[in-house]
């Protein structure tokens, strides 16, 4: 469990993270989503004693991160694939991180393996492309074999074969259990992969809930009907609901009645219905609307 | 023990310290055989052999480790590092043991093999090291090294740019120390204080041919064996200032 409380990361007048508090339960993807720039490498940062908080606390079952014993048996994280050495091979590269938390050196071609790099062991990290140096990244993440893992962007950059690889991955660290934090700028992604959902936006918290529950709170219902008795089932219906034309299709959409409702009115009626389907409203419209408020530069 | 186990695997799977100890080498030891083969047979003195390796590839040294610490800042191992061993003190001091360590190893290295090179080369000359002061001359470079390696670690930690740590290092080791004896009168005063200059003092063979010995016409009031102490006190006060800033900074 990752439990942070009234955190605060200020540069200057710049409030990066501004009392921010969010707890990240065990044993579920959490997905932490926002714009870019609303703070979420910071709060990382700081998760992971990089970055010293302005104020406020983060902690990990209890204890900041820097208190921790053998840090890499305990969370595991990739917040930059590119923080490797360039000249070093992913084989050395491993080997010095297992060697710091004493981790037996035979758990570096376990990992190598479990990412697919066994091939490219000995090669230098430098020649690697950003969909391997991301897989030496989550390698080094898992070396201890932790229970809490954080990923910052995971599948930026990376090619569709890449993000399907990363998706898999992520669904198969929560099934064998593991706490799994992972960031991301768009919420179509997040709701692949993430069970709970932290939103943030310049900082500050916008959200704390489960992924279906945030859609279902920010996607209006809204409900194609097709008939061919369009004129009198759109009397009916508009006096429970708002009711508009498609001029396109020729179909009635509903806004504010479940596709049930409509279609036992409809019933009642005796009115024929070709189509009734809900629709769901654009994820990434829901999540733009949600953080426009927050989002730091904008175009106009 | 584990975390000089793991600076050691760093420095040694890239290449930079290989290149810049096999130039160290290359500098120092081949001053040594241009000096000696360009000096009469017989003629060639003790106090000649050094000065490829207590000047030219003490440069090579001090910039080999300042990279083994600003390479880390450039490409980001250094939060790699931090997350894996969050005592960001103990990590540094881990790779200041090493780098110093190697750097000790390599001066006596480079100082021995260049009275060897000298010894082969002008084999009439009397090169011999019998006296406490000759032992001091030549095994003294990779104490002097060692400790040059602290400072330049401390460099680096603090300016976390290569090419800044670098140039601050040659410049304060080759130039700047050795102009502030221009200044009229005070200018000789200051030196006396100065690490590097400290550091060539303790080299010094106190022999027969003051314009030999580096630092000469400086009026150093500590002893040689003080000088050594000044020059480690100034690494080790460097080096906790460096500590600490690091222990502050977001990494």
């Amino acid at each position: 469990m990752i439990e942070a409380v009234r955190l605060q990361k200020h540069y200057g007048k710049t409030k990066a993270v501004d009392d921010l508090s969010f707890s990240v339960r065990p044993g579920r993807v959490t997905g932490f989503l926002g714009p870019n720039g609303a703070g979420k490498s910071t709060t990382m940062r700081m998760i992971l004693g990089l970055d010293t908080p302005t104020g406020g606390d983060v902690r990990i079952d209890g204890k900041h991160y820097a208190e921790l014993k053998q840090p890499l048996t305990k969370v595991g994280a990739l917040l930059d694939a590119k923080w490797v050495h360039p000249n070093r091979s992913a084989r050395s590269h491993l080997k010095w991180l297992a060697v710091s938390n004493k981790i037996p050196v035979s758990r570096v071609k376990e990992v190598l393996e479990v990412v697919g790099l066994t091939e490219v062991a000995h090669k230098n990290a430098g020649g690697f492309s950003l969909g391997m140096s991301q897989r030496l990244g989550i390698a080094g993440a898992l070396l201890g074999d932790p229970e809490v893992l954080l990923f910052d962007e995971p599948v930026n950059g990376l090619d569709p074969e890449g993000i399907l690889w990363i998706r898999q991955f992520m669904h198969r660290l929560a099934n064998e259990g593991r706490t799994v934090f992972v960031s991301s700028h768009l919420l179509s992604e997040m709701a692949q992969t993430a069970q709970d959902l932290i939103v943030i936006g310049k900082g500050q918290l916008i959200a704390q809930t489960s992924t279906e529950q945030f859609i279902a709170d920010a996607t209006q219902d809204t409900v194609r009907v097709r008939s061919p008795h369009a004129a009198k089932l759109r009397e009916i219906l508009a006096a429970h609901a708002t009711v508009t034309d498609d001029s396109v299709s020729g179909s009635l959409v509903v806004h504010g009645i479940p596709a049930q409702q409509i279609g036992e009115l409809a019933a009642e009626n005796q009115i024929v219905l070709h189509e009734l389907s809900p629709q769901r409203g654009s994820l990434e419209e829901a999540f733009m609307q949600l953080t426009k408020e927050s989002v730091e530069y904008q175009a106009h | 023990m584990t975390l000089l186990a793991v600076e050691r695997i760093k420095l040694f799977s890239t290449r930079s310290p290989y290149w810049c100890s096999a130039l160290a080498l290359v500098l120092g030891v081949g001053l040594t055989a241009i000096i000696a083969a360009s000096t009469d047979n017989g003629q060639l003195s003790l106090g000649a052999t050094q000065f490829g390796s207590s000047q030219l590839a003490l440069s090579v040294v001090l910039v080999m480790a300042a990279l083994a610490v600003t390479t880390e800042y450039r490409f980001s191992t250094i939060r790699a590092t931090f997350l894996a061993v969050p005592n960001r003190t103990s990590a540094l001091v881990a790779k200041t043991v090493v780098v110093a360590f190697i750097a000790a190893v390599l001066g006596e290295i480079i100082a021995f093999g260049s009275v060897g090179i000298a010894k082969v080369l002008s084999p009439a000359s009397d090169l011999a090291i019998t006296t406490g002061d000759e032992w001091r001359h030549v095994a003294g470079v990779g104490l002097l090294y060692g400790i040059g390696a602290v400072i330049a670690i401390a460099v680096g930690i603090l300016v976390r740019q290569t090419a800044g740590a670098v140039a601050i290092l040659l410049v304060w080791n080759m130039l700047l120390e050795g102009l502030i004896g221009i200044i009229p009168k005070v200018g000789v005063k200051i030196q006396a204080w100065l690490p590097f200059m400290n550091a060539n003092h303790f080299l010094q063979l106190g022999g027969d041919n003051p314009a030999e010995q580096a630092g000469a016409g400086v009026d150093f009031k500590l002893s040689q064996w003080g000088s050594l102490g000044y020059f480690a006190a100034i690494a080790v006060a460097l080096l906790v200032v460096a500590l600490i800033v690091a222990k502050r900074r977001d990494a």
